[in-house]
């Protein structure tokens, strides 16, 4: 589903070379996590994925079922069933949740050729997802984050996946700052959407969220590339003992 | 006196030379005789006066107005779902064919030359009064230029709760109109009154609206100034408010070469509150001025201003506002908040903002600013799916939300909602 060869990024203002060419293929109906030292990379591949300003790929590509998403505008990436849970959610005052997210929910199918749906469908659909996040109508009238604790804001941002229903869905260190409880919460909302059709890549620091969320496949990122890739077990050796271990094995 | 400028007494005789003062003697004379005097004492407005800076007005000044082009934006009109009282004007002028019988429980409506007429009516208490009281310590020569040449306008008392809005609605048909309406409203004690304007008038409007809120009374203001490309127009609100009285004013800006609103609220009364707040929304050749002056002369009492505006291609907004706390006025709660959202390089937005304090016990803030887009919200909602014209209307529609919220009716600021849609997709087609 998703293929990234070769991906080199530096940064557009200045001659910073982040990603130093990364190699990844996620499978649909697979759950890849990546874990990885702070400032090695992570959330800049995530934000090139989808399409965030400020960056310049200087070789490589990347492709969503076969198609160029380094070609596309973060709408239509979107669109194409791109979805990057952000690890720092962001606060837009004036701008309700529920306006928010029926106006994304119907520009994709608009995108997507499908029929807007109707006030009441969309009322219908949100209220289901919403209480199973335990998210209340109150926090669907109040502007996007504003005022959220940082444990609202990531379920806010599952429950716009779950609404938007998309089949690469990254999710940046979306269990950083959440309390048990609310981690298992938004555990749920992702196993709820594991299906065969869909595919989840998981940046995280912890073996703990991925106890919840079984990868099949775990990469340790350093230094702007993929060191290592292994299976399940390879998350437990980083929760054991650190990536000191792994990034001398590899150098 | 000081000696006028010799340019601006050339200019103000020209512009007197060419305007027709009313006939008519009684009260309303002597009002128009006394305004002739205090605007031939200060002149028309130069561009060297202190509240002049940001905006020319040269074309307000002209004996003639700059020809303005007639615009259908093939819309319903503002308000129409609201079940008001219409009285309309053509090119300034009153349409008693158009609009509704004049006739509503708890109020009197009449046309400003019918109070003339008579030797004894409320209108001679306050017709170019509180617009005289506004020309300190600021002189609105404009104002003073429209009390002694206004041709047309309507005096409202309201002496209970109003069961509907009224409205007034500026039609313009002429390319070349040069509208002076000047009308009063006089809301009695714990009185209410809704007063909705829209409409592009003429393709030059001079307006003042003097308001009179007694003890207990309540007064809410409603307009959508569109939405001509090319009009131009002063607009002044003079406003008193007495004890426990409310006044709420809100303006929406649509287009126009050249917009001048100011607004000066007298508190005297303990425990009044006024609001002014405005949005506006600028395309190109733009450039509006909202002027707002308030005095809080006794204790207790709230006064807000929010304005803020949208602008793209070059246009220009401008925002003076000033709070002055009179000795004695204690306990005054006055809140000051001015913000521009340039969508562009090119837009331009330029600020006064003013305290003026000699009361100590009082809470009084003002802010002001002026940037883009916020490039971190837009592309959270791209990355959604939202595409980048649709992701800036609904961020453009954001910013202006503190100033719509100052609306307290919910029919009518979805109204207005509803024109800064329309306003924003004709931009998107
Ligand atoms: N916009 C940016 N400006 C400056 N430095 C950046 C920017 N984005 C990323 N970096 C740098 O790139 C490196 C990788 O950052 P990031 O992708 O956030 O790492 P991670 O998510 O793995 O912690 C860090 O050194 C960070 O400081
Ligand atoms: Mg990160």
């Amino acid at each position: 589903m998703l293929e990234i060869r070769n991906l080199k990024v530096k940064l557009e203002e200045e001659d910073k070379q982040i990603l130093k060419g990364v190699d990844l293929t996620v499978d649909a109906g697979t759950v890849h996590a990546i874990m990885g030292p702070n400032g090695s990379g992570k959330s800049t591949l995530s934000y090139v994925l989808a399409g965030r300003e400020g960056y310049e790929v200087t070789e490589g590509s990347a492709t969503l079922d076969g198609a160029d998403l380094l070609e596309m505008e973060p709408e239509e990436r979107a669109a194409a069933g791109l979805f990057l849970a952000f690890q720092y959610p962001v606060e837009i005052p004036g701008v309700g949740n529920m306006t928010f997210l029926r106006t994304a929910v119907n520009a994709q199918r608009k995108a997507r050729g499908e029929e807007e749906l109707s006030a009441g469908e969309f009322l219908k659909e949100i209220r289901a997802r919403a209480s199973m996040l335990k998210i209340d109508a109150e926090m669907l009238k109040r502007p996007v984050n504003v005022g959220f604790s940082g444990g609202e804001k990531k379920r806010n941002e599952i429950l716009q996946m779950a609404m938007l229903q998309p089949k690469m869905c990254i999710l940046d260190e979306t269990d950083s700052g959440l309390d048990v409880d609310a981690m298992k919460l938004v555990a749920e909302g992702v196993n709820a959407l594991r299906d065969e059709g869909r595919a989840f890549l998981v940046i995280t620091h912890y073996q703990r969220l991925l106890d919840h969320i079984r990868p099949d496949v775990v990469h340790i990122m350093a230094g702007g590339r993929i060191v290592k890739t292994g299976g399940p077990e390879l998350a437990l050796e980083v929760e054991n003992h650190g990536y000191a271990d792994i990034l001398q094995e590899v150098a | 006196m000081m000696a006028l400028a010799q340019a601006k007494r050339a200019a103000t005789e020209a512009r007197l030379a060419a305007l027709e003062i009313p006939a008519g003697g009684g009260w309303a004379a002597r009002a128009r005789e006394e305004a002739l005097a205090r605007l031939r004492e200060t002149g028309l407005p130069a561009r060297r006066d202190e509240y002049w800076r940001y905006t020319d007005p040269v074309a307000l000044n002209a004996p003639a107005p700059e020809p303005a082009a007639l615009f259908d934006p093939q819309e319903p009109m503002p308000f129409s779902e609201v079940d008001r009282l219409k009285v309309v004007f053509v090119d300034g002028v009153f349409d008693p064919e158009a609009s509704d019988d004049l006739s509503m429980a708890g109020i009197e409506i009449e046309r400003l030359a019918e109070a003339a007429a008579r030797d004894i009516h409320w209108a001679k208490d306050l017709y170019g009064v509180l617009e005289a009281r506004g020309q300190s310590p600021v002189p609105r020569p404009l104002a003073a230029l429209n009390t002694a040449a206004a041709t047309d306008g309507i005096v409202i008392r309201v002496t209970g709760k109003a069961p509907r809005p009224v409205a007034l609605i500026y039609l313009h048909r002429s390319e070349t109109s040069d509208a002076v309406l000047h009308h009063l409203v006089r809301v009695e004690e714990g009185a209410e009154l809704t007063l909705l304007e829209n409409g592009p008038a003429a393709a030059r409007l001079n307006k003042v609206l003097e308001v009179d809120v007694a003890d207990g009374g309540a007064f809410h203001h409603v307009r959508a100034q569109g939405r001509d490309h090319e009009r131009r127009a002063a607009t002044h609100i003079f406003a008193r408010l007495g004890e426990k009285s409310v006044f709420k004013s809100f303006t929406l800006t649509v287009n126009g070469k050249l917009t001048r609103n100011e607004t000066v609220i007298e508190l005297t009364g303990d425990n009044a509150v006024a609001h002014v707040a405005g949005a506006a929304l600028g395309d190109a050749d733009f450039h509006h001025d909202d002027t707002v002056f308030i005095t809080h002369d006794a204790v207790e009492c709230e006064s807000r201003q929010v304005f803020k505006k949208v602008l793209r291609n070059g246009a220009v907004g401008v925002f003076q506002g000033k709070i002055l706390v009179r000795p004695g006025a204690q306990k005054t709660d006055g809140y000051q908040i001015s913000q521009a959202l340039l969508l562009d390089d090119d837009s331009q937005f330029l600020a006064k903002p003013e305290l003026e304090i000699y009361a100590d016990d009082v809470i009084c803030s003002h802010g002001s600013t002026s940037g883009a887009i916020d490039e971190t919200a837009m592309f959270y909602l791209r990355s959604r799916g939202v595409p980048r014209d649709e992701a800036q209307d609904l961020l453009v529609i954001a910013f202006l939300a503190e100033a719509i919220d100052e609306i307290d009716d919910e029919a009518i600021a979805d109204d207005i909602l509803a024109r800064l849609q329309a306003w924003l997709a004709r931009r998107r087609r």
